[in-house]
């Protein structure tokens, strides 16, 4: 699924990037680093309600280029800023991090262990 | 190739940069990007667990043809049962850690995972010393 179409699903602002033709082909949902840490195998994208730069970081880590930020959460200018130098894309939308998962998952975007 | 890093306890915001860092120069070195993923996640929880637990610390990375060390080492207050933090879900962490999205009891196992060898040395009230080797061949 391209970012283009996230957008479209979850109504989504785009705050960092600019190309949305950028697929992806499973996610993960999560608030909690850690887990994404220890359980994400691909370069998935991610959506999470934690706002701080460590979101950052750990996508990096983990070669994940697009997140989207959700319950209308909005990342500070340094979290911006990161983003930026690593060349990712970031998403904000209002839907909380169930209806944002659910919308993605009924329009084919599945977990990484349906893949 | 040797590299040598000073981690800011006290510094949330640049907390991981070691790491990004090594990530780069290992890219830059056209080292296989499975192997790198290998790397930045173990170095990275690493660094992570000094920060939130250790107040910061010293990173040595030393980079050979064969294998890449990394040895981490803080000043902190020690884990005085190492076997019982190595286990998934064991955490000593308190809830400002936990609201920064950490302290899941999952960064040991996971940097375990993630490296070939990993061995730890620790001692309340004095510090830890942890050093983790990926193998290159």
């Amino acid at each position: 699924m391209t970012l283009e179409k996230v957008k479209g699903i979850l109504q989504a602002d785009v705050l960092v990037g600019s190309d949305l033709s950028y697929e992806v082909y499973s996610a993960y949902g999560s608030d909690l680093m850690s887990d994404v840490l220890a359980f994400v195998k691909n370069h998935v994208l991610l959506l999470t309600g934690l706002i701080n730069p460590q979101v950052i970081r750990t996508a990096e880590m983990m070669d994940i280029h697009a997140i989207v930020f959700v319950r209308g959460k909005q990342p500070t200018e340094d979290i911006i800023e990161l983003a930026k130098q690593k060349n990712m894309i970031i998403l904000t939308t209002t839907h909380s991090l169930y209806t944002s998962c659910g919308l993605l998952y009924t329009h084919g975007l599945m977990g990484e262990e349906r893949v | 190739m040797k590299l040598h890093y000073y981690v800011d306890g006290d510094a949330f915001i640049s907390a991981g940069e070691a790491s990004s860092e090594v990530k780069n120069v290992l890219k830059q070195l056209g080292i296989d990007p499975a192997i790198i993923r290998k790397i930045a996640i173990s170095m990275y929880e690493a660094e992570m667990n000094m920060v939130l637990h250790a107040n910061g610390g010293e990173i040595d990375v030393k980079v050979t043809p064969e294998k890449i060390n990394i040895i981490l080492k803080d000043q902190g207050p020690g884990i005085p049962d190492i076997e019982l933090a190595m286990q998934e879900g064991f955490s000593t962490a308190d809830q400002k850690i936990r609201d920064l999205g950490f302290g899941a009891g999952m960064g040991l196992p996971n940097i375990k995972k993630y490296s070939d060898e990993l061995q730890i040395q620790s001692e309340v009230g004095k510090g830890t010393e942890v050093k983790i080797t990926v193998w290159l061949k």
